[in-house]
């Protein structure tokens, strides 16, 4: 759960960061996804290095999937009945939602590739022109609500996962200990706050 | 005070349970919760029902025998108090309250509000321990133990095994309790020689036991009526991890030489 | 009866040398034929049932709680002695012994306590050894802290838990012989009588309290550590579940009880607050330290403590013994209190109660201090008084506590029965009349480590080859007997619970057998507690069956041994006429009030033998010689 977590933190906050050069208008961004698929050349060949990340990142979800299904069965079946009444002491809004948020994240990615790697659905779909395709997709208001939707619960997910990773792994250490909810909160709100911008800029208008 | 108790009422281990409303319309606020127990048990007896059933003894919280639901919260709703030093004092005119026997696969239900919490013991008997037979120890001041080292061993020390962390937790795990142990140990320089086995089993017990698996909710320590520290359960993680990647060494040396 | 102490001859630094080398032993490899019952997973009881576990024995080990973790031993909070001299302040195994003796007003057998001290040393060398939290100085090092009766600091702690963490240690040896197959443990299983046969213990018949199921255990032989009796008191400091049924059951069956009179009350408590009350809460001993207690000058004066002007204030431990002042022996203190209450100077609602206040020392050394030092347990008095000890004094009154009285045992801890060996609160040998703060865990330990592993080998060896089985006509006629009682208890179907019980005596007890007795209070309860007996008998309301998990029928045949056993504690109390320790007859005391001890009709242990329903026990006296500490009356002026 914990290290596959890592290679998926990894990989939203890069693809956040990457994603800001919509920012510097079409042409920065469009070079950049160009960029990813002719990654390793001339060693290897074009779109390969990026398979291979694809690879790993479907690896990791899958082992995230895993984990987070049998940890889930194991709960469940561990509870002997339900409470009439349980009332939460401690446990966040954030640590409530870890596994209804990451269905939803779950649901998201599939839509989200089918949306803009796939072009399936996407009304103005052109494979290498990725502004406009993120600019068109936005400005479907639903759509739009829907990505923000996600990248809030995906805030939530990231906040309590970060931690949870420091816990998991055993990352503790006295004098670093209170840093370990300042980097939560702050990766957690960077990552939603970068991608939540995407579709607000778009449907004011400040990107077209 | 008056109070109204929903009590979770259960005959035997095998017997459906159910919730059923008593009314007490003269609740002192100097009295603990158990001791309201106390009172509506001998007017229930009084009454020709048989009284609940609860788990008690020292009535001072170190015994770790007492301990249910009370709305919802293991051991009530303040903080670091067994229900046996939770006083009436506490709760407001006219509150119902409802109480439930811990719930979790590992600890089945024997009567009422009492459950069989003998998982916690098989898992010291896998490794909670420092295998030292009577009489062979050296003096006592031999190996110098840092202070802040003994005082948060004793701080893991302090668990009291009531079994509120599995209770309270929506997973039903019970790494806190594991992990008290396993860090106690760990921290001190007598428990360096089985630091390594001790995790490996403990946990791997952990795992055979109806527990389910942590995912950090922090519950537990919440409720913890000692207090203990989540951070006992990154220790214990890290040393389980450490112990994955550890050089083993195996003598190959067979029989004595006598 | 012939009560033989079995006191090694020879000076008594080598007494127990050799008795070790003298005693017969057993071959490693045929320690597993034998089975050894152990009952009781205290202090005593796990630290034997490991230790013997350890060593090879087949053991069983039986408690009435969920887990051996749980015995009250968990309870005890101040610490545990030892003669180390690790603070180099002139500490010795002769000093320990010393101050123990003369603590317990020198009616306690001098080789037994020699004993307790030579090998309190090593106590602490194995809890170390197992993983114990002591508290240490910042060079690593163990630290010390001073308690009542001693003026050297040899107390070992762990903040205010040192009776848990001792324990937890005991229980995880325990529990590493379970999981080695070398012990067996039955949790939530209640001895209810012992069998004898040809004047030997055989085994036990238990009753599961989950399932009610009624077992035969046989064994080679049987060790009981089941703690004490306090609460034949109804109220005392004693974990609900204490109980004195395993001893009075082997009583009964051959066992001799000694001393049962001395019983000791613990001053620093918290009051009753009302008829509810289910049992009292101790504080500290180490209270005493900062804390000075007082009460009102004028009787029947209710302003509240602030409202008081220092010059109406009668600090009166401190105006009676100027040396020790707030720092008497537990007894003394006890008995101070009682005095100014009975003169109707008590504070609090009900008048029983006197204020323990910290206002002169928080202004001496600052809040910080005070609170670095008992914070706990201010924490503790305040969430069950709702009062906050820095602004208000604490009301504090004495409460029974502890039984130094218990089964007779020899030198070896052997009772009267062949093959029946009591440890740790539960036999009567190391106190005398009063036991110092401290030493409870002391003995506990070392009954169970550093006595009975050695000590029984000694009887085992004879019998090697000897096989041991249930299946006799002395089980069969014990178990009907144990059978039958249940059933009676659960078909009387009567008027009162047996709380009602149990309160009724513990007021006799307490009135006619708590602080201060006389012989016109004893002789109105032996009178009256047969008639309880028998209102019990007829008129006892015990729900339910005995076929599953059932408390009240458990507590009913705790409370109809307490009945009993009652009553034997107010026949020892009015037999003794002198007061020594714990017992204060108020027809011998000093004109100052303070206890007279008669060494020269009274240097004895009184052990009581069964004498049948209905008959008077039998006194038979062991005397005590002092050969190493000279008598004298203690003085704390």
């Amino acid at each position: 759960m914990a290290v596959s977590g890592i290679v998926l933190f990894g990989f939203v906050v890069g693809h956040m960061f990457g994603n800001l050069k919509l920012y510097q208008g079409p042409e920065a961004i469009n070079v950049y996804a160009e960029h990813l698929r002719t990654m390793g050349e001339p060693i290897l060949p074009r779109n390969a290095l990026l398979w291979v990340v694809r690879a790993v990142l479907l690896a990791a979800v899958g082992v995230h999937l895993w984990s987070a299904w049998t940890t889930t069965r194991q709960s469940w079946a561990a509870r002997g009945g339900r409470y009439e009444v349980w009332t939460p002491v401690q446990a966040d809004y954030a640590a409530r939602t870890m596994r209804w948020g990451g269905v939803l994240i779950a649901l998201f990615v599939a839509f989200h590739i089918a949306d803009l790697t796939f072009g399936t659905g996407h009304p103005q779909f052109a494979p290498a022109d990725v502004y406009s395709n993120v600019v068109r997709g936005f400005q479907r208001v639903p759509v739009a609500a829907f990505y923000m939707a996600a990248n809030v619960a995906l805030g939530f997910h990231l906040y309590h996962g970060l931690w949870s990773l420091f816990q998991s792994l055993g990352w503790n250490n006295p004098t670093f200990n209170h840093w370990r909810r300042t980097f939560a909160t702050a990766f957690a709100c960077i990552v939603a706050a970068g991608n939540v911008s995407f579709p607000i800029s778009v449907l004011m208008g400040w990107v077209k | 005070m008056r109070l109204t108790l929903r009590v979770w009422r259960q005959a035997g281990p095998s017997a459906p349970g159910r919730l059923v409303t008593y009314e007490l319309p003269d609740v002192s606020e100097h009295m603990s919760f158990l001791e309201m127990l106390d009172v509506l048990n001998e007017r229930l007896t009084e009454k020709g029902e048989e009284p609940i059933a609860f788990d008690h003894d020292c009535r001072e919280g170190i015994c770790g025998t007492c301990g249910f639901m009370i709305s919802g919260i293991a051991h009530g709703k303040m903080p670091a108090t067994t229900v046996c030093q939770l006083h009436m004092r506490h709760f407001r005119d006219g509150e119902e309250l409802v109480l439930e026997p811990w719930r979790s696969k590992a600890f089945p239900v024997l009567r009422d509000l009492v459950v069989d919490r003998g998982a916690f013991d098989r898992i010291i008997q896998a490794g909670g321990y420092v295998a030292v037979n009577t009489g062979t120890a050296q003096d006592a001041n031999a190996i110098p133990v840092a202070k802040a080292d003994a005082d948060v061993a004793m701080d893991a020390a302090s668990c009291i095994g009531c079994g509120a962390c599995v209770a309270q937790c929506p997973n039903g795990a019970a790494q806190l309790f594991t992990a008290a142990k396993v860090s106690q140990l760990a921290l001190l320089p007598q428990g360096q020689p089985e630091r390594w086995q001790r995790v490996e089993r403990m946990v791997a017990q952990l795992e055979r036991e109806a527990f389910g698996s942590c995912t950090n909710y922090g519950e537990c320590e919440a409720v913890c009526p000692k207090g203990v520290s989540l951070d006992f359960i990154a220790m214990m993680n890290r040393d389980w991890l450490r112990n994955v990647f550890r050089v083993r060494r195996e003598s190959r040396a067979t029989g004595g030489a006598g | 009866m012939r009560l033989d102490a079995r006191i090694p001859a020879g000076p008594i630094e080598g007494k127990w040398e050799r008795c070790k080398f003298e005693m017969k032993l057993v071959n490693p490899a045929n320690k597993r034929r034998f089975k050894v019952l152990v009952v009781g997973s205290g202090l005593a009881g796990a630290s034997a049932a490991a230790s013997l576990g350890e060593l090879g024995y087949e053991v069983e080990c039986f408690c009435y709680q969920d887990s051996p973790r749980r015995a009250h031993s968990i309870s005890a909070q101040g610490g545990i002695n030892a003669a180390k001299n690790y603070q180099n302040d002139g500490d010795s195994v002769f000093r320990l012994f010393y101050d123990t003796v003369k603590g317990g007003d020198f009616r306690a057998r001098e080789a037994n306590v020699y004993r307790l001290a030579e090998v309190s040393g090593a106590i602490i060398d194995q809890c170390v050894a197992q993983g114990v939290p002591f508290a240490r100085e910042y060079g690593g090092l163990l630290a010390n802290r001073s308690f009542g009766g001693a003026q050297v600091s040899r107390t070992f702690y762990a903040r205010g838990q040192t009776g848990q963490q001792l324990l937890l240690g005991a229980y995880q040896a325990l529990e590493r012989q379970i999981a080695l197959g070398k012990v067996r443990m039955f949790t939530r299983t209640e001895m209810l009588d012992l069998v004898v046969e040809d004047g030997r213990a055989r085994g036990i018949v238990v009753r599961d309290l989950k399932t009610g199921e009624i077992r035969r255990h046989a064994g080679h032989a049987v060790v009981l550590a089941t703690g004490g009796y306090g609460n034949a008191f109804h109220l005392s400091t004693n974990a609900k579940g204490c109980n004195a049924t395993a001893i009075w059951r082997a009583h009964k069956r051959g066992a001799a009880f000694a001393n049962p009179c001395y019983t000791q009350i613990h001053p620093t408590c918290i009051p009753v607050s009302g008829d509810y009350q289910s049992k009292l809460t101790l504080m500290s001993e180490s209270l005493r330290n900062d804390g000075r207690i007082w009460v009102p000058l004028r009787k029947g004066d209710t302003r509240p403590a602030g409202e008081i002007p220092e010059a109406e204030r009668d600090y009166y431990l401190e105006r009676r013994y100027p040396a020790f002042g707030n720092l008497v022996p537990r007894d003394i203190a006890s008995r101070a209190a009682k005095q100014v209450c009975d003169e109707g100077r008590g504070v609090g609602p009900t008048g029983l109660g006197v204020y323990l206040d910290f206002s002169e020392s928080i202004g001496r050394l600052g809040r910080a201090a005070i609170e670095e030092r008992y914070g706990n347990l201010f924490e503790m008095y305040e969430r069950i008084t709702g009062e906050d000890p820095y602004s208000v004094p604490m009301r504090i009154f004495p409460a029974v506590h502890y039984t130094m009285g218990g089964l007779w045992v020899d030198y070896h801890l052997m009772s009267s029965v062949q093959g029946l060996y009591v440890l740790g609160e539960a036999n009567f040998s190391d106190h005398g009349a009063n036991r110092l703060g401290a030493s409870a865990l002391m003995q506990g330990l070392a009954d169970g480590y550093f006595v009975i592993p050695y000590t029984i080998g000694d009887d085992l060896a004879a019998r090697l080859g000897e096989k041991v089985s249930s299946d006799t006509p002395a089980f069969s006629e014990v178990e009907t007997g144990v059978r039958d009682r249940l059933r009676k208890l659960t078909s009387i179907r009567g008027k009162r619970t047996v709380d009602s019980f149990h309160r009724e005596l513990g007021q006799v007890m307490w009135a006619e057998c708590g602080m201060g007795r006389n012989a016109t209070g004893l002789r109105r309860a032996i009178e009256r507690l047969p008639g309880l007996r028998a209102e019990f008998w007829e008129n006892v309301n015990v729900l339910g069956s005995g076929d599953g998990l059932n408390q009240s029928l458990e507590k009913a045949g705790r409370v109809a041994d307490f009945l009993e056993l009652g009553e034997l504690i107010c026949r020892d109390a009015l037999h003794r006429e002198e007061s020594c320790g714990g017992h204060f007859r108020e027809e011998h005391q000093t004109p100052e009030g303070e206890a007279l001890r008669d060494d020269e009709h009274f240097r004895y242990v009184a052990a009581w033998e069964w004498a049948g329903e209905g008959r008077e026990p039998v006194l038979h006296k062991e005397p005590l010689e002092f050969e190493y500490v000279h008598l004298a009356q203690r003085s704390y002026k």
